[in-house]
């Protein structure tokens, strides 16, 4: 099994869009870049294609809230090289208020059910989603539960108050 | 009502009708939400609904420390929870940078191929009882209750197991617990040849199954199917042999694939996975014996809880039980994803962490969920009860679909 070291990674996708991502880090060996809405689709769809890189595989979407960032919220795709048994990490930060985003589902089938549920919990409208509802929670909720603001429990409640658990 | 699809069909000749089955219902193992749209007895379209036992486990764990968590995965995929559990805990002890002793590894594969075995064992026999077969079902349950009591031997709880600590074990396997395995391992393989011999060349069986819900390998892989019904369709994707964890490497086993994915194939690749669990067990008993007996867990004393009766008489014990359970102890500010094979497939954690004491964000990579999407586009053109026989072998488990 062929294995492409990160260096050889970041090198052929950088000859394909040069200044149009920023790299991250490697924590724990994983690369993750950060890019932006406007060229997502067009890097995921060439690490998907590509003859030698082969990120065929969609191992997950999901979604993050970082409040009074500037950019506060984020969607992280991890995608899997099965022929080169290596993975990569992609994010994309949005602008609260302007929290569209391509869909991926044009290049992957499965991203169809993980973008509903980062829409569902985090409010991030996927563009050209066939789909785009919620799906775990009811669909006559308002709030995006994973965003920060929302409070785990009811705030009105005075038994539960974090102080009484050392929290 | 806006969750449920609208027929506009009003014409009276059309012969179209609308069947809800779900969210209750006997056939489905869960509750699982399908509207379909018949012609006769041929589906020709559905919709699935799911989210009804939806428990918000990421939030939760936003609010939990570390150590809480293990809890929550248990009710993800309960036929299989100490391998949640375990991959929870691999998942922190990477973000911690914890070596855990090679005991402890063999330890934790005969607990998770145990529990690989259980989940394929409800997997397969169900199968059987969808297709008419009850018998196997209620013999292979026996040997469950079984593996069970092991786990009652190590952990102290049947299904939602809490097994295991951050670091390894909370407690030494006792002799009960080798003598059980030991007897397992013995009594099993013989249960599960009869087994096999049931339905394997079953006429009725082998009807009802293959060429079933066939998938091809592109379409399963655009998907993002892993596990058993991916290895079905011909790709041998397994984390386990690809992504080694848990000493893994050190092991022999096959990775058996199939060759067009039907219903029948996931229920070969299902049965021969049951054997390679048991060649692995064996393989790892046969380890642990070569290993100092009472290792069963790493020395982290910054997030490995002491023993009690230390707390009460030794002041550095009763000070580390302080730190972890006042969240004291500094946590690296990185992220990381970790994934182990579950009865279903790649389940994944994906933890962004802040420093603090619980995630700043815990995604759980729930393979039930990624391989459920596809059953409302599979199931166009199938007969009802053709689905019903591809739905049990997906082996959706509702914890794991809603999380």
């Amino acid at each position: 099994m062929g294995k492409i070291t990160n260096e050889e990674l970041l090198k052929k996708i950088g000859d394909q869009f040069p200044d149009q991502f920023t790299v991250i880090g490697e924590p724990f060996g994983l690369l993750t870049i950060e890019t932006t809405r406007e060229n997502i689709t067009a890097i995921l769809s060439f690490l998907k294609a590509d003859a030698v890189l082969q990120f065929i595989y969609l191992t997950d979407i999901t979604g993050i809230h970082f409040p009074g960032a500037e950019r506060q919220i984020g969607v992280i795709y991890h995608l899997h090289s099965l022929v080169n048994n290596v993975r990569i990490r992609l994010k994309v930060f949005l602008n609260d208020g302007d929290v569209h985003i391509p869909t991926a589902t044009t290049i992957w089938d499965g991203a169809n059910w993980m973008e509903r549920e980062t829409y569902d919990l985090f409010g991030v409208i996927f563009d050209g989603h066939p789909d785009l509802r919620r799906i775990l929670n009811v669909d006559d909720m308002t709030a995006f539960p994973m965003r920060k603001e929302f409070p785990l429990e009811d705030p009105n409640r005075v038994d539960k108050k974090d102080y009484f658990f050392g929290r | 009502m806006q969750n449920h699809p609208v027929f506009t069909d009003n014409d009276p000749q059309s012969e179209l009708s609308t069947l809800n089955l779900g969210p209750t219902h006997p056939a489905t193992h869960g509750v699982f939400q399908n509207v379909l749209q018949l012609d006769g007895e041929r589906i020709v379209s559905g919709v699935s609904t799911i989210g009804y036992i939806h428990r918000a486990f990421e939030k939760i764990a936003e609010h939990r420390p570390f150590y809480q968590i293990t809890p929550l995965t248990d009710r993800l995929n309960y036929c299989s929870s100490p391998i949640n559990n375990m991959g929870w805990h691999m998942t922190v002890e990477k973000l911690l940078g914890i070596e855990t002793p090679k005991r402890v590894d063999y330890l934790r594969i005969i607990i998770m191929e145990l529990s690989r075995i259980t989940d394929h064992i409800i997997c397969n026999s169900v199968l059987g009882v969808d297709t008419g077969a009850t018998a196997g079902f209620f013999y292979m349950m026996e040997y469950r209750e079984h593996v069970y009591e092991i786990y009652e031997e190590v952990c102290g709880s049947r299904l939602t197991t809490n097994i295991g600590r951050i670091g390894g074990f909370e407690r030494n396997f006792n002799s009960i617990a080798f003598a059980k395995l030991r007897k397992f391992l013995k009594d099993f393989p013989a249960v599960l040849r009869e087994f096999e011999g049931l339905l394997k060349r079953n006429r009725i069986f082998v009807d009802r199954t293959k060429d079933v819900a066939a998938v091809p390998a592109e379409v399963a892989l655009n998907y993002s199917w892993s596990g058993p019904i991916l290895r079905a369709t011909g790709v041998d994707y397994d984390v386990r042999a690809m992504n080694p964890y848990c000493s893994y490497e050190d092991f022999e086993f096959e990775v058996p694939v199939g060759s067009n994915g039907d219903v029948y194939n996931r229920f070969l690749v299902r049965q021969e996975e049951m054997w390679q669990s048991l060649r692995l067990i064996e393989q790892a008993l046969a380890k642990v014996d070569k290993e100092p007996a009472d290792i069963f867990h790493a020395d982290v004393p910054d997030f490995y809880l002491p023993p009690k009766e230390d707390v009460y008489n030794n002041m550095e014990a009763l000070i580390y039980h302080f730190k972890i359970v006042m969240g004291e102890v500094p946590t690296p500010t990185t992220e990381v994803y970790h994934s182990v094979e579950g009865g279903n497939g790649e389940l994944g954690f994906y933890l962004v962490n802040d420093g603090g004491r619980s995630p700043y964000r815990l995604h759980f990579r729930r393979p039930s969920f990624i391989n459920y999407q596809m059953y409302a586009p599979m199931s166009r053109g199938m007969l009802l009860s053709d689905a019903i026989i591809n739905m049990s072998s997906l082996n959706v488990i509702a914890g794991e679909l809603d999380a």
